[in-house]
């Protein structure tokens, strides 16, 4: 095990899913480099063996069943087995716990921004608490980028327009790298970032600071202003009662009939979507009336709306 | 009676309508593309050794790689083997004279060219990035000239169609008399796999570039989201399309393999039927896993579980040839030529490009895995070491045919073992380099990375000589060669009964086929050919 894990020198593992993927990734080392072994192996063995002599007389073999079967049935049940451990892995990368702590991504070129609960922000350099999950959500203001820490083993491409989530759960202390994955133009190779990786005691620091009033306010609060100024409280209430739209309250991860009878999850992408691209998702009882809000909402404002409509979810 | 070369002059070849002097065309192109390819991506490797300074600036390196894999892909290893090898051999490996439609067939190799000089003339213009992908949003809103190059793509596909058009066609219906289905030699298989799925899936891609060139003149939201579109839609029709390719990259060099293993062996190919079947195996489940180039693109997660699975299956009908080619050469009688150097070397390379695809097909690994360089490792295994070993394979192979010469034994071979090793040194630090975490198409690469990224420059140096030493002796073999007689390795199959080079229509008298291509008797276990 160990020749082939130097070797291959993996980065270090950040999370407790960095752990199972080197696990499987050395399993199928080891059952790749055997299954070359035996390919290339006897592949070599019959060129030397069956070399050409003069007074060679060859075997007259057009094939065999029981030999077919046998590489037909034995690989795929490999491969069966193979799949499940990796579908089993990947289930972990995906699903998020509920109380993971949530940090907003954005991506332009060629840089990463990042926007915090407590209403601050950071360029470059992300800063999350050790042991705990986190979870980003994710969107460009341009074209695809890709939000990728080998030391964590996760990926996620980052999409204008809509957003991706990724989340891990760190175990390690300390400063690891982040590059984007997916080409963006001339500086992609320059789309570097940070994720701080800190101490509890650090976090609460960070995340507290000396004073809580020194980042001006958080982001629900930020929302909370828009929801304001932009108008959206002269339909949408924060108390349950209805006005013309829906009250916001209670919104957020409900299950939404619309108008044709199907069911939507409220999250996110929905609000998002109601927001810039309003027909077709009237919820069943409204008339539609929502204008569409498209390029008067920047990434960081529809960040904060919602922030503040997830924050009515209760 | 005169043979095929016998016409001289420029306009003969320009207007001809022989499928042999067509193939040849193609052959020659298609190299000036691969010289022309392969210098991008020499000069690529050479910025990426890590000098003090920088050899490209990063537009110029970003337009490097976008030229290099879409010259690569577009104009050399999708047309090259079906282009070259198949219009040159299919016909004469039917016993016809010609393909079904030769005026078809000329105009499909000039479709190409003008695709080719669409695309090449981005080259003078303000060229073209973001990788032969060309994902959206980007390619919509870069300023290079992407959409030249998407035209000669989309021009180049029509030619595709027509070739496999006229393979389906000639395969069904001028089949020399005798040849029944199950004595169709495997190239012939092989490639009638590859038409089909030439035929069916390129309109896919003609209906990508459409709408892709729609939306950028004409400003329609399709796959923008500043225009109302969805850029995961793109991903969505291009691999549509290029995953289906990917085998129409690779099904043709395999059905080579097929056919040089039992010559050099002398002994029937193992498990002809599993062969040829598990080439249509291929072909079907190529239409059902372009996902799994998405995993992490934001496609929901119970796609990514189905593609993923479905993958899977595609390593069976994989291993099967695979298997089916090792076990030919149990008790043969092996003679090691260039192109059954050729052919283990495509085993040796291909087994691992292969065996590095389940690991992309495996949701968690690919995660860590994809746009790294692990993934442009293994698919130069598979492209590379597949498709390119398998077209040298054959031109070796075939090369007495098309030439009535021999080309010198040990001068292929030292290109072979430069080739080979180049190619191992180059990519296989690639794949360490990606396990670490380093992104393809970067630029500039962190310090860490340096070392391996220098081995790889090197290697490349190696295949570079490889080829150059190449060209070398195949235009001496071309003027100075010794005779190969009509049937040198003394194969069975047909084009092998007619005289080398054959004459225009082929055959002298029309064959007749009696026997299964691949009937080596005990005691035929030497060539005409001697080294």
């Amino acid at each position: 095990m160990g020749i082939i894990k130097q070797a291959f020198m993996l980065p270090l593992q950040g999370t407790a899913v960095a752990g199972r993927w080197d696990s499987l990734f050395l399993f199928m080392l080891w059952l790749a480099a055997i299954m070359f072994v035996l390919v290339v192996g006897s592949m070599l063995a019959f060129v030397w063996k069956y070399r050409h002599k003069a007074s060679d007389r060859t075997t007259y073999i057009t094939g065999s069943h029981v030999l077919e079967a046998i590489w037909i049935i034995v690989p795929t049940v490999m491969l069966l087995g193979i799949f499940v451990w990796g579908y089993s892995v990947y289930r972990g990368m995906t699903q998020a716990p509920r109380d993971a702590v949530e940090i907003r991504v954005l991506g332009k070129q060629w840089v990463w921004s990042f926007q915090y609960d407590n209403g601050r922000t950071s360029i470059g350099e992300i800063y999350v608490p050790v042991h705990r999950p986190t979870k980003l959500i994710m969107t460009s203001e341009d074209v695809l980028h890709s939000f990728f820490i080998p030391n964590f083993r996760v990926k996620q491409d980052v999409v204008p327009g809509m957003y991706s989530s990724v989340w891990f759960k760190p175990t390690v202390i300390g400063t690891h790298q982040v590059f984007c994955a997916e080409y963006c133009g001339t500086s992609h190779s320059g789309m570097l970032a940070k994720i701080h990786v800190l101490s509890e005691a650090d976090w609460e620091d960070w995340n507290e600071g000396k004073s809580p009033k020194a980042f001006g306010d958080s982001l629900v609060e930020q929302g909370r202003k828009l929801h304001e100024t932009k108008g959206c409280v002269t339909c949408h209430t924060a108390d349950g009662t209805a006005k013309l739209g829906p009250s916001h309250k209670g919104l957020f991860g409900s299950k939404v009939e619309l108008e044709d009878g199907t069911f939507v999850i409220a999250d996110e992408n929905y609000i998002r979507g109601k927001i810039e691209n309003p027909r077709g998702s009237t919820k069943r009882g409204f008339t539609q009336m929502m204008p569409t809000f498209q390029g008067l909402v920047t990434e960081t404002e529809m960040n904060a709306l919602i922030a503040y409509v997830k924050s009515l979810a209760h | 009676m005169s043979n095929y070369l016998a016409a001289k002059g420029l306009r003969s070849w320009l207007t001809t309508l022989d499928h042999k002097r067509i193939g040849l065309m193609y052959l020659f192109s298609i190299f000036v593309f691969f010289l022309l390819g392969g210098i991008f991506a020499l000069i690529l490797r050479l910025h990426l050794f890590g000098w003090g300074k920088d050899l490209l600036s990063a537009d110029m390196y970003n337009q490097f790689f976008t030229f290099h894999g879409a010259i690569m892909i577009f104009l050399v290893i999708i047309p090259g083997i079906p282009g070259a090898l198949g219009n040159f051999i299919l016909p004469i490996m039917l016993g016809a004279k010609d393909v079904a439609f030769p005026r078809l067939n000329l105009a499909s190799y000039y479709i190409f060219m003008v695709g080719a000089i669409f695309a090449a003339s981005a080259l003078f213009l303000r060229g073209a990035d973001g990788g032969w992908t060309f994902y959206t949003p980007y390619s919509i809103r870069t300023n290079t000239t992407v959409l030249l190059v998407l035209t000669g793509a989309l021009i180049a596909g029509f030619s595709s169609i027509l070739t496999a058009l006229n393979f389906i066609i000639s395969i069904h219906k001028l089949r020399a008399p005798g040849m029944t289905w199950d004595r169709l030699p495997l190239f012939l298989w092989a490639l009638y796999a590859t038409s089909i799925i030439q035929i069916l899936a390129t309109p896919v891609l003609a209906i990508t570039l459409v709408l892709l060139i729609a939306e950028r003149v004409l400003q329609i939201g399709i796959f923008d989201p500043k225009l109302g579109g969805d850029p995961i839609l793109f991903q969505h029709f291009f691999w549509f399309y290029s995953h289906p390719a990917v085998y129409i990259m690779i099904l043709p060099a395999m059905g080579v393999i097929s056919e040089v293993i039992p010559v050099f062996s002398r002994k029937p190919i193992f498990g002809y039927k599993a062969i040829a079947y598990s080439s249509f195996g291929i072909a079907l489940i190529a239409f059902i896993v372009w996902g799994h180039h998405m995993v992490v693109s934001g496609q929901s997660e119970l796609a990514n579980f189905l593609f993923s699975l479905l993958t899977m299956f595609v390593a069976v009908p994989t291993g099967i040839k695979v298997f089916s080619w090792v076990g030919t050469m149990y008790r043969g009688s092996i003679h090691l030529y260039a192109p059954m150097l050729y052919a283990l070397g495509f085993l040796e390379l291909f087994t691992i490009g292969g065996l590095t695809g389940i690991f992309l097909a495996t949701l968690a690994i690919d995660v860590h895995m994809t746009d790294t360089y692990f993934v442009v490792a293994h698919f130069h295994y598979v492209m590379v070491g597949g498709t390119i070993m398998g077209l040298l394979a054959g031109v070796h192979y075939w090369f007495p045919k098309m030439t009535g010469r021999l080309y010198s034994e040990r001068d292929a071979a030292i290109s072979f073992w430069s080739i080979l090793i180049g190619f191992n040194v180059t990519f296989f630090p690639q794949f360490i380099l990606g396990a670490q975490g380093m992104p393809r198409r970067y630029w500039h690469y962190l310090p860490e990375y340096t070392m391996l990224n220098r081995v790889s420059t090197v290697g490349s140096w190696f295949i570079g000589f490889g080829f150059l030493y190449l060209m070398i002796y195949m235009w001496k073999a071309v003027r100075y060669g010794k005779a190969s007689g009509s049937n040198p390795w003394s194969a069975l199959t047909l084009e092998w009964q007619t005289s080398s080079p054959p004459p225009t229509e082929n055959f002298e008298i029309d064959p007749v086929v009696t026997d299964w291509p691949y009937a080596y008797a005990p005691d035929n276990v030497h060539m005409a050919v001697n080294k």
